[in-house]
Formats: C-alpha cells, structure tokens, sequence
C-alpha cells in the first residue's frame, strides 16, 4: 500500500477539524483555544509541505516556515495579552472579557 | 505494507489521537503535554516527505518554545480549570455538527484531487542536495527580504509581549544610575566644623 498526498491531506483535514472542534468545545478557555488555533496552522502546514514534497517544489517549505514564523509570534502575544487580562481582572473565562462591549 | 507506510500510519495516528487529547483532556498541562507529543509526530511526518529542515526545525520552535511558553502560562496562571470545563457538553453537539461538516467538505476537495493520480511518497524526488541546503539557497536567493520581514516580525513580537508584560510594582526601591551619576560635591559633601570635646 503507497502512500500519496490524500493520505497527507486527510490528515491535514483530520488535524484541522480537530482544532475547530476545539474551540467550539472550550469555549470558556483561552489557553486551549490558543492551543487549537496551535493546532490548525500545524495542519495548514502539513497541506504546505505536502504539496511542497508531492509537486517538487521547494517554495511551499518557504511558505510554511514563514507560516511557522507568524504562529509563533501570535503564541508571545496571545500569551502575553492573557497574562496581563488575568493579572488586571484575577479570570480569563471568555465571558468575562466584554469590557469593550464587543 | 513497507516500512515508509507503516511509519506515516504510526506517526498520523498519534498526532490525531494527541490532537483529541489537547481538546479533551481535563487537566491543561496535560493539553500542552499532547501538544508537544503532536507536533512530535508531525516532525517525523515531516520527515517521512524528505522536509527534515522544517521538522528540526518544528521541534525546535514549537517543542523548545512555544510549548514551553504555553506550560509556563498554564502553571503561572491561578485559574479554576475544572470550573471552567462546565457547559462543554453542551457545545458539543453544535461544535460536532461544524467539524463533521467541515471535514466533509475538505475530504470532498482531496478526494477531487487524488483522482488525478499523483506520486506516492516513495517515489518523490529527492535532489541532489541536502533538503537544508536547498532551501537555504532559495530562502537566501529568491526571499531575502521575506525572510527578513520574518525576522522583523519576530522581533515586534518579542517587543510587544515585554512591554506587554513588564510590569513596574510600585514602591520598590530601585538603583537610580542617572541620578547618581548626576551627583555634584556639593549635594554629596557636607563641611563640618566640629569644635574639640563635644559631639556633632
């Protein structure tokens, strides 16, 4: 059995549905919603890579390290607006974030 | 079964099984725990499609820092998990019927796509140089200044979480080196003119 790039793409598919699932099912933690946006650029970069490897062109692992670069800068921001909620209001529950009436 | 398929099916399913794990399991440490053993198995997928560059280096970033940024988050913070898990089975059915939907209609649009019949993963073409060196050519050649542009990115971010995070805690003594240096003989000096037998 061979393996092709549906295989790679349903896994991409599983990983992404995976990190939907999870933020519909966390609702209240940030930390894990966090997580499962982790989760959906790693399989967005999975599909990267295995176009990149299945087509022979190498400029989809270029993409998919800058990908790579933007995912975790957003992690240090994510990271650092939540410990700076929790620290001003002592929560960091979803419903509790509606200062801005948003 | 060869070898290259029995590791991309070891590999695929433990980064589903630990992808489930980061959305279910109950305590968070053990979330960024199944986070870590995901991006683990995604490395060696990674590996499996000849990009061992963008593996090591999912290791690195993800592994080394990103989840250990997410376990120094979870431990610091003094939250109420359990507490917080309430009302997650009543999500459920809404979030379930969204992921099933979704998941269709991305299989639909593989499906599409491997009917056309494309390579297998043991008959990709490997170059004749190392997947690192390739794409250090092409980074370093054709997307310098993207690279660059990362580069800056990275730093705005690293930027912005400290001045996010910094925090100066009021009434603590602090070394004050403008001021001290400032210091004239004057203000630091004082002439005493003390008479014999008696004190200050």
């Amino acid at each position: 059995m061979t393996i092709g790039i549906e295989h790679y793409l349903t896994i991409s598919a599983i990983l992404f549905t995976i990190g939907t699932l999870g933020i519909f099912m966390n609702r209240k933690n940030v930390i894990i919603i966090l997580m499962s946006i982790e989760l959906m650029l790693l399989s967005v970069n999975i599909n990267l890579v295995a176009f990149s490897a299945f087509n022979g062109d190498l400029v989809g692992q270029v993409f998919a390290l800058f990908v790579l670069t933007v995912a975790a800068a957003e992690a240090a921001i994510g990271l650092a607006i939540l410990v700076v909620f929790f620290r001003n209001r002592g929560s960091i529950a979803v419903e509790d974030i509606h200062s801005m009436k948003g | 079964m060869s070898f290259v398929a029995i590791a991309f099916y070891v590999f695929a399913s433990i980064a589903i099984a630990g992808g489930l794990l980061v959305i279910s399991s109950r305590n968070p440490v053990h979330s960024v725990l199944f986070l870590i053993l995901t991006f683990f198995s995604t490395a060696g997928l990674f590996v499996l499609l000849g990009a061992e560059f963008l593996a090591m280096l999912l290791v690195v970033v993800y592994v080394g820092a990103v989840a250990v940024l997410f376990l120094f988050v979870v431990m610091m913070l003094d939250v109420d998990f359990v507490e917080m898990r309430q009302g997650m089975m009543q999500n459920l059915p809404a979030g379930a019927t969204v992921g099933v939907i979704l998941l269709f209609e991305l299989l639909l649009a593989f499906g599409a796509r491997s009917a056309e019949g494309a390579k297998s993963l043991e008959e990709i073409a490997v170059g004749q140089v190392s997947n690192t060196r390739a794409l250090g050519n092409l980074i370093y050649d054709d997307y310098f200044l993207m690279f660059q542009t990362a580069g800056m990115i990275l730093l705005v971010a690293m930027i912005g979480a400290i001045v996010l995070t910094l925090y100066h805690r009021p009434g603590i003594k602090r070394q004050n080196i403008a001021a001290q240096v400032a210091r004239t003989r004057d203000e630091a000096v004082e002439l005493v003119d003390v008479k014999p037998g008696q004190g200050i």
